[in-house]
């Protein structure tokens, strides 16, 4: 029987065909997880319980319910002065990686273009791509902290050209963005009139300096979609709670594909949510503080094992350059797991740009850590 | 020895982790090994870290001592206030914790003994006897849970996949 020649043509996922590898063997240390090390903190889990005790288990309305809505709205209000219409403008999604589906299905047609930057999150592209659209992809280079050149993506864009994904702070290599250099790419959008598609998911994890959000942009909302969760901040990923907040006209198109493929976000989690937003804040605090530690405890190592990187602004990902070691990314991270059974994932999951890299995720225990550098250390110094 | 940020964030670590090394620290609030070292003793030797110890689950070992939390109703003399007497009581090796508090009572102590009679034999020569002590209530512990921010019951393991984007 067949299958779509569209689906076909998309390849695998390049952390899937490594986690293949991984599977089935004992005793590694990976440093290849996305998500945080620490459970859901307990005030969110324990009205995760109380939720379903008291019968919380029905559908909710397609856009999430009212109250969540509310306090999502409020909370960018408080932080950025923008406002965002609770009823029309916020829509709850069964995590980021939902919305950023709905935003590309909302926008894309057959043949139009999204610039993307790389290296990137892996379901950037794919999720064009299933939409029938192009992707075009602007390179960041370690030299410049892999942030994005205003120049590049301005060359990328054609009448084609309906959006510009970005993900600050950013997966895999950690950088962050200037509030200047976001206002440039703004400017870009309004001059061609296109969406500015914002993954802020590890918007919360800075560590150093101010939060760069697109929210803080004047004028953002004309052409801004963006997108943010629970998942990292609120150590929620298997919850699958999310959000999307936009104008009207945008947020209504995506609702429209949202409400009759995924209906609404499970109730369980929204409730959760509502207590992440209203009391968690210090959970939050606590856990950041110990990935700020493990940073420094990584990049010190890093740079005394002689692997050039870029510090990393914000979320739990460092992205060091492997090429002193004459290795390629993929070479690199099977001989260490061969060698060390230490797991990291190879660069170049996250599009070719990531060749000569690796990704180290520093949501991990100090004694594993601390453990798996000295591995590390050992590997590289033998290999070169 | 004045208390910056980095001394702060030295202390925050070694409250989670008083066995952490000294290059770890050094690394984590990016200083050199020397003036980290030179920091912590600085802390130490100026009274803002007491002591170092391990939080032990003596309920695994099964030979856990036997606990009492007690508060104590005080009457105040002319002489001295609350810090007189709580100091007395602190003198006492049995005496694990003491706090002043809001409410009926004045203070509560922590109580350690090999066993409860061991405790109920102390509260009755030492404790009730005192002059300015005027009422007791004594409350044996039965099992801990958490002690010292730490669960003591078995704790979740590591449940997530070993490779995620």
């Amino acid at each position: 029987m067949k299958t779509s020649k569209k689906v076909k043509s998309v390849p695998p996922s390049g952390i899937r065909e490594f986690f293949e590898l991984v599977v089935g063997m004992d005793d590694v240390i990976s440093l290849g997880v996305g998500e945080p090390d620490f459970v859901t903190p307990w005030r969110i889990r324990e009205s995760g319980i109380y939720s379903l005790e008291a019968g919380y288990t029905s559908y909710t309305s397609n856009k999430g319910l009212l109250k969540l809505r509310k306090l999502i709205s409020e909370k960018i209000r408080n932080e950025y002065s923008k406002n965002f219409d609770p009823q029309n403008e916020v829509l709850i999604t069964t995590g980021v990686s939902e919305a950023y589906d709905l935003a590309i299905r909302a926008i894309v047609d057959e043949g139009d273009e999204v610039v993307i930057m790389e290296p990137s999150y892996v379901s950037y592209n794919p999720c064009v791509n299933f939409a029938g659209g192009k992707v075009k992809k602007v390179t960041t280079e370690l030299k410049n902290g892999f942030k994005p050149n205003f120049e590049d993506i301005k060359q990328k864009i054609t009448d084609k050209t309906v959006a510009i994904v970005i993900n600050y702070p950013n997966n895999p290599t950690g950088t962050c963005i200037s509030k200047e250099k976001l206002k440039n790419i703004f400017k870009i959008a309004k001059e061609n009139d296109i969406w500015l598609i914002s993954d802020e998911i590890y918007s919360d994890m800075v560590f150093e300096g101010e939060k760069t959000s697109s929210l803080e942009i004047k004028n953002a909302k004309d052409n801004l979609i963006l997108l943010d969760g629970f998942s990292k901040s609120y150590a929620m990923t298997g919850w699958r709670i999310g959000y999307a907040v936009g104008k009207e006209e945008i947020i209504k198109t995506m609702n429209k594909i949202h409400q009759y493929t995924m209906l609404c976000a499970p109730i369980l989690s929204q409730k959760a949510a509502i207590e992440a937003l209203k009391n968690a804040r210090p959970d939050v605090e606590e856990m950041i503080n110990k990935y700020r530690r493990r940073k420094k405890l990584v990049v010190n190592k890093l740079e005394k094992i002689g692997l050039d990187h870029y510090e990393p602004d914000g979320s739990f990902y460092v992205f060091p350059k492997i090429t002193s070691t004459n290795l390629s990314s993929k070479e690199f991270a099977e001989k260490l797991l061969d060698r060390k059974k230490v797991a990291v994932v190879p660069g170049t999951a996250f599009g070719e740009a990531g060749e000569g890299f690796i990704r180290i995720s520093f949501s991990t225990g100090k004694k594993e850590l601390n453990l798996a550098l000295n591995k590390i250390n050992d590997f590289v110094k033998n290999q070169r | 020895m004045e208390i910056g940020e980095k001394e702060t964030e030295i202390l925050n670590i070694l409250q989670d982790d008083g066995k952490i090394s000294l290059e770890n620290l050094s690394d984590m609030v990016d200083l050199d090994k020397d003036e980290v070292k030179e920091m912590v003793e600085g802390l130490e030797n100026n009274g803002y870290i007491k002591k170092y110890k391990a939080v032990i689950n003596w309920e695994k070992l099964e030979k856990e001592p036997a606990y009492a939390s007690i508060n104590i109703k005080v009457e105040l003399s002319r002489e001295g206030g609350y810090d007189k007497i709580a100091e007395r009581i602190a003198g006492f090796p049995e005496v694990e914790n003491i706090r002043l508090i809001s409410g009926e009572y004045d203070l509560r102590i922590v109580v350690k003994g090999g066993s409860m009679r061991d405790i109920a034999d102390f509260i009755a020569e030492k404790i009730s006897p005192l002059e300015n002590v005027r009422d007791t209530v004594t409350h044996f512990v039965l099992k801990t849970y958490k002690k010292d921010g730490e669960k003591l019951f078995e704790q979740a393991e590591d449940r997530r996949i070993q490779i995620s984007p």
